[in-house]
């Protein structure tokens, strides 16, 4: 019955893999994509508020996280990651993390702290404990603190672009409600994003664009940024409600600071958060918790980078403790510890 | 538990939803293979023990005859799919790549049956023990793609009292349509099947589910069934619903214990194909010798669904499928997302296969596997709740123990894990290797 004239595939040309053999469009690269891309919105404003200068930093910034990937990976002798997009967008992140004002210097050693000590000497992308843009935040406001704060804010020029810093420099809401007692209420400025503070966390109207859309995409689970930003909003609004002339009111705090870039983006960093959506909200509440803490009674006026490096610390603990019983096991005993070598743990 | 209906059915936990591709061959009606000049029939088509091979090389068979007997009670028989002789014994390749033990039956034209089963002609007063053995008789195995011997699942421990008959047209596996076309064209033999399979169980309650991407089906089968106390269930479509436990769930609502079988909630699932097979078995006295398979995949000139006999080689149905137009890169027995792909084209149909799918290259997903980045989309596309992320990590860094006690042993091999996976980890795969490695320490 075979006829000659029908074709039939070469066996020996054949794929032979594990199932299954459909796989979403979904990779690692086009997730960094897309992130970056709902991040532009913010930079944008960025630079609208603080002019071309804003634009030279992100840059800067970006340049030399890629460069530090590079090496890194040259240096460890394995091929070079810079094109999953994860490098570049952490240096994004290092940009909008840092003042319109800052030197070249300290955007070039941003991205060295970010990449290098935050991520590629952990092994890289997935290995790393901490938000490596967090860790270059963190490092040069503790160790460059006159560039990072205080007199490193400019006054905003919205729509004034140009290339020299402004030189009046003013204080962000949050510190002048530190060290004055007072709080602003130009709430519509702050949630535009017309106000004093580092290049991305300035807009609270154009991060949550961006954040939304991450959401809707699902690359983030809404249980970080609900948890964070309710959980300061609470405290805020007890500690109000309690004390109206010492503390201001919630939406103060929701709008200024670095709280919106924090919890639509640098909290939602899935290698450094939970796994389980249990454990994202564990994880969403306690950074609400310390940034609450540490903005209300703490001696610095802002608390988001360090309460998102705790939680990230407390990750592996999370996830352990967060472990759901699989389908059909609800009425059987959870998980035997698998003790300090565990998988997970050691990952 | 006496509700056995929802009024809505529930979404199970997790799952994904490929493009389904099953407009390639959905359409084409189910046609049958000619009288092929030879069959290699695999003796291991089942789960469970091998069977005792009772012919010899030159022995003369008619179709239909006992070529094997089951090797014990979780076991199954095997028939000749046509008259002639046993040209050949020895091995033949099954979809995973192992050799099985085999036999060759070179055709004598003639097709003449034998007719050690007469049908039931009773078979809705009779004495359900005697349903029981023909289905046992009949070499009957889930066809839908576990292969798990049916009169097994037929015979439940005294202790478990079965009350609900689920009937699987399902057919959630992308590019598959062979129990799709089944529903379409032989209604009325899948709910004799179902009838018959529900007087060997008495029970009372039948329900056939059905994904609402086949409201033709849906919209026949209430039909043919209305006089029949069987309800159909349009299930919202999301793969893996046709997964036993799966399915219990979202048509009825009970949750089968981690570790347990459906039994113990009570219920007992069957395959469309197989209530067709049962119903050929019971009224026709035909053992299990031929499946209706789907042969599809953009490379292939013209996809559609064959019934073929057992034995029929991937050669053969490829050619009546007018051979491909383009080389494929993987050839996969059953689905795309459960399938194996496979490396020859000498491979037999079996009791199980429901599709053979060609797929292009430009269709071929090779991947290199990327470190856990802990994103959470296998855990939350699990159907099955444990966490596919952390338990690859610890089989990659062979810890079993771990692996075991996280739950490895509960995996269904869905393959949504791997299939969401931005990091592109072959999870599946590892979960296969901890479930043997598990296996082969508790030996």
């Amino acid at each position: 019955m075979e006829e000659s004239n029908i074709r039939l595939p070469d066996p020996r040309r054949l794929i032979v893999s594990s199932s299954p053999h459909l796989h979403h469009p979904d990779q690692i690269r086009r997730i960094m994509l897309t992130v970056i891309a709902a991040l532009l919105p913010a930079c944008l404003v960025g630079v609208y508020v603080f002019g071309w200068r804003a634009l030279w930093v992100l840059g800067l910034s970006s340049l030399s996280c890629l460069a530090v990937e590079f090496f890194c990976c040259r240096l460890r002798g394995v091929e070079s990651t810079i094109g999953d997009g994860s490098a570049l967008l952490t240096g994004i992140l290092v940009g909008m993390c840092l003042p319109a004002s800052a030197p070249w210097w300290l955007c070039l050693l941003g991205g060295l702290l970010a990449i290098g000590l935050g991520k590629q000497i952990y092994g890289g992308l997935a290995y790393n404990p901490f938000n490596p843009a967090l860790v270059a935040r963190v490092g040069l406001a503790i160790s460059f603190p006159s560039l990072m704060a205080g007199a490193a804010w400019v006054r905003p020029q919205p729509g004034r672009f140009t290339a020299a810093v402004q030189a009046v420099t003013t204080p962000t809401p949050l510190d002048h409600w530190k060290t004055n007692a007072v709080a602003g209420t130009d709430y519509l400025d702050y949630f535009l994003g017309n106000m004093p503070g580092c290049i991305g966390e300035t807009s609270a109207a154009a991060l949550l664009l961006g954040g939304l859309v991450l959401l809707v995409l699902g690359y983030i689970r809404w249980q970080v940024p609900v948890g964070f930003i309710g959980t300061v909003t609470l405290f805020a609004l007890v500690s109000w409600l309690l004390a109206p002339g010492q503390y201001p009111p919630p939406q103060f705090h929701v709008l200024t600071g670095g709280l919106m870039l924090g919890a639509w983006f640098m909290a939602t960093d899935m290698v450094t958060s939970p796994i389980t959506r249990q454990g994202a909200l564990i994880f969403g509440v306690g950074c609400g918790l310390i940034t609450a803490v540490i903005r209300l009674w703490g001696g610095y006026p802002e608390g988001v980078a360090f309460s998102i490096l705790f939680m990230n610390a407390l990750t592996p603990l999370i996830d352990r403790y967060s472990l759901r019983k699989p389908f059909g096991a609800e009425g059987q005993p959870l998980h035997k510890d698998s003790g300090p070598d565990s998988g997970l743990l050691s990952k | 538990m006496t509700d056995d209906v929802l009024a809505q059915p529930i979404r199970f936990h997790g799952g994904v939803h490929p493009s389904d591709g099953k407009d390639l061959s959905s359409g084409s009606e189910i046609r049958t293979a000619p009288l092929l000049e030879r069959y290699v029939v695999p003796l291991q088509q089942h789960i469970g023990a091998p069977p005792k091979l009772l012919v010899a090389k030159k022995d003369e068979v008619r179709k239909g005859q006992l070529l094997a007997e089951p090797g014990g009670f979780v076991s199954a028989a095997i028939h000749s799919p046509t008259s002639g002789v046993v040209s050949q014994v020895g091995e033949c390749l099954s979809p995973t790549g192992v050799f099985v033990p085999a036999v060759e039956i070179g055709s004598d034209g003639e097709d003449n049956p034998d007719d050690s089963l007469p049908p039931i002609e009773d078979w809705r007063e009779c004495d359900p023990a005697k349903l029981l053995e023909r289905v046992r008789a009949a070499g009957i195995v889930g066809m839908g793609g576990a292969a798990f011997p049916t009169h097994v699942k037929l015979s439940p421990p005294p202790n478990r009292k079965i009350d609900t008959l689920l009937l699987n047209g399902v057919e959630c596996e992308p590019y598959l349509t062979a129990d799709h076309r089944l529903m379409l064209e032989e209604p009325d033999a899948i709910l004799d099947g179902a009838a018959a399979l529900a007087r060997v169980l008495g029970v009372r309650t039948v329900v056939l589910g059905i994904e609402e991407n086949k409201p033709d089906a849906v919209a026949l089968l209430r039909e043919r069934a209305a006089g029949r106390d069987i309800e159909v269930v349009s299930l919202r479509v999301r793969y893996p619903q046709g997964a036993e436990k799966q399915l219990i769930y979202a048509a009825t609502g009970r949750k089968v214990p981690a570790g347990g079988l459906p039994m113990d909630v009570g219920c007992v699932v069957q395959n469309v194909g197989t209530c067709r097979a049962v119903a050929a078995a019971v009224l026709g006295g035909v053992p299990l010798i031929e499946r209706v398979v789907t042969v599809t995949g953009q490379p292939v000139v013209s996809p559609g669904n064959w019934r073929a006999r057992v034995g029929t080689s991937l050669r053969d149905l490829l050619a009546l499928a007018g051979g491909v137009k383009s080389d494929p890169a993987k050839i996969i027995a059953g689905g795309p997302m459960m399938g194996f792909s496979v490396y020859s084209l000498d491979l037999p149909i079996s009791k199980s296969s429901s599709g053979i799918l060609l797929l292009a290259p430009e269709q071929l997903f090779q991947y290199t596997s990327e470190p856990c980045i802990n994103c959470g989309a296998c855990v939350d596309v699990c159907p099955m709740k444990i966490l596919p992320g952390p338990l690859s990590v610890q089989i990659e860094n062979e810890c079993f123990d771990d692996a075991e006690n996280w739950r490895v042993m509960d995996c269904i091999e869905c393959g949504c894990c791997a299939y969401a996976c931005p990091a592109n980890r072959p999870l599946v795969q590892h979960f296969k290797r901890a479930k043997m490695e598990i296996m082969a320490r508790r030996r």
